[in-house]
């Protein structure tokens, strides 16, 4: 092979770790064990994306994976169960089904363009322009993030959407939890555990160094999440990115120091109006840009003399939308499975 | 046939994204316990975000994020980052909203075995019909 293959290297040994955890997980009978399992498998995921030179999206695996879905399972864990039944009767024909798609899949993969070819379709598409031409129109260094907010804007403002959506599911489905007349309170009441009342849970908590540690941590969490948000124009960083990292920030505090300290903090209503609001600042841009004369987030308009400075402010101002909305979901997610009990 | 390892060797990203997807599914279809399902529905979904990251990548490539006054850089494809990047956040999201979903099943069967709560259906309806046929 020489020298020909040295790159992928790194990347195929990552990949191999990925595939032997995938397949821990898949025989962990501990769903707890699984959980942590998942939570490594993600962190080595963002490794790989990294590598792939796909730095935004590894800053958000790597906050979403490692952080907040880990935390949910737990969560969700402490509400069910955290052991599985002993094996299903279906192991070998699913094992039939998947191989034989597997294979068919691998034939189809073949035909594809090879790894890092310059010249495969995708590269050919839309993306020379994108990179040679949104320095001008743009005006930002960060491609990924002229591409989200501006070029792709509309799509964005979906994802934003089908977040807030989810987490309004999620608060319908469990409960937003105290603050509310009867909800929250009265569960309490009746004896129910809740998941941050466990043993384990007050054993952590009264742990100094954990205390010690996640006082001086949550604040920087807490900044690095701030600059992640406003230096995503310049850098790998963004909305999505600091949301999940300012969330998983408060997520941390409320693990050490209770979720009612978090509460105290920032009340469920806090929390709900901070949703919509997101959301409504993306569509407030887009709106403003209209009356302005332009079209749906066209932030052109925002500067007639120079097009490029108003984009930078739309999307300076639609990347703290999304942060705020992908912020208080989160944290509206952690409340709802936080803050039922146990029946 | 040495040109079958050549293209294997050159294809290996979707390979390995393959194995890792089909593990997922694996987890998603064999298993009963629903959190498990959920779990192998989350590798899946990882393998699909690194199929589309990694057609992105250009040999020699980059990241996408560009450095004023230098024409010879070459950058990897931005636009599988952005829309994989968005797909992150919204994959989380619809996880809890389907753990939520597990939880009230939980708090109504009992159980999040799958087995156990189709057999407790089951007997549902048939204790159902058996009190129509009887009136």
């Amino acid at each position: 092979m020489g020298g020909e293959f040295t790159g992928p290297f790194v990347e195929m040994l990552l990949f191999i770790f990925m595939i032997g955890m995938a397949l821990y997980i898949a025989r962990m009978r501990s769903l707890f064990t699984a959980a942590m399992l998942f939570g490594i498998f993600s962190l080595l995921s963002a490794g790989m994306l990294t590598l792939m030179d796909a730095v935004d999206v590894a800053f958000t695996e790597a906050a979403v994976g490692a952080g907040i879905s880990t935390v949910l399972f737990l969560g969700a864990l402490g509400l069910t169960t955290s052991e599985e039944a002993p094996d299903s009767k279906h192991g070998w024909t699913a094992l039939l089904i998947v191989t034989a798609t597997g294979l068919l899949l691998a034939y189809a993969a073949l035909d594809m363009p090879a790894y890092g070819d310059p010249n495969a379709p995708i590269q050919l598409h839309v993306a020379p322009h994108y990179l040679k031409d949104s320095e001008q129109e743009v005006g930002i260094p960060n491609v990924v993030t002229s591409v989200l907010a501006s070029y792709r804007g509309y799509d964005t403002f979906g994802e934003t959407t089908v977040v807030l959506t989810a987490a309004v599911g999620a608060i319908l489905l469990l409960g937003g939890g105290v603050g509310r007349v009867g909800a929250g309170k009265g569960r309490d009441d009746e004896g129910g555990r809740r998941m941050s009342d466990t043993p384990i849970k007050m054993r952590v908590r009264e742990t100094v160094i954990l205390r010690v540690v996640g006082k001086a941590l949550v604040p920087f969490i807490l900044l690095f999440a701030l600059y992640v948000q406003f230096h995503g124009d310049y850098g790998p960083g963004g909305g999505f990115q600091a949301g999940v990292i300012f969330a998983a920030g408060l997520i941390l505090h409320a693990l050490i120091f209770g979720l009612d300290a978090l509460r105290r903090a920032i009340p469920q209503v806090v929390v709900e109006i901070g949703i919509a609001a997101g959301a409504l600042i993306y569509g407030g841009v887009g709106v403003a840009s209209m009356v302005l004369g332009g079209e749906f987030l066209h932030y052109g308009v925002f500067d007639r003399h120079n097009p490029a400075h108003g984009q930078h402010l739309g999307i300076l101002l639609v990347e703290f939308g999304v942060g705020i909305t992908v912020t208080f979901v989160m944290v509206a997610i952690f409340y709802a499975f936080a803050g039922r009990s146990r029946q | 046939m040495t040109s079958l390892a050549n293209q294997i060797l050159s294809h290996w990203n979707y390979l390995a994204v393959i194995t890792l997807m089909m593990i997922g599914l694996y987890i998603a279809i064999s298993r009963g316990n629903l959190v498990k399902k959920v779990m192998g529905m989350s590798v899946f979904q990882t393998s699909v975000i690194l199929l589309y990251v990694s057609m992105a990548k250009v040999t020699g490539g980059t990241a996408p994020i560009l450095i004023e006054g230098r024409d010879d850089i070459i950058y990897s494809n931005p636009l599988p980052h952005v829309l994989m990047l968005t797909a992150i956040v919204v994959g989380v999201a619809t996880t809890a909203l389907g753990l939520a979903l597990i939880v009230r099943i939980n708090e109504a069967y009992g159980t999040v075995e799958e087995d156990e709560i189709v057999a407790m259906d089951r007997a549902e309806d048939e204790r159902d019909l058996r009190s129509e046929d009887a009136s």
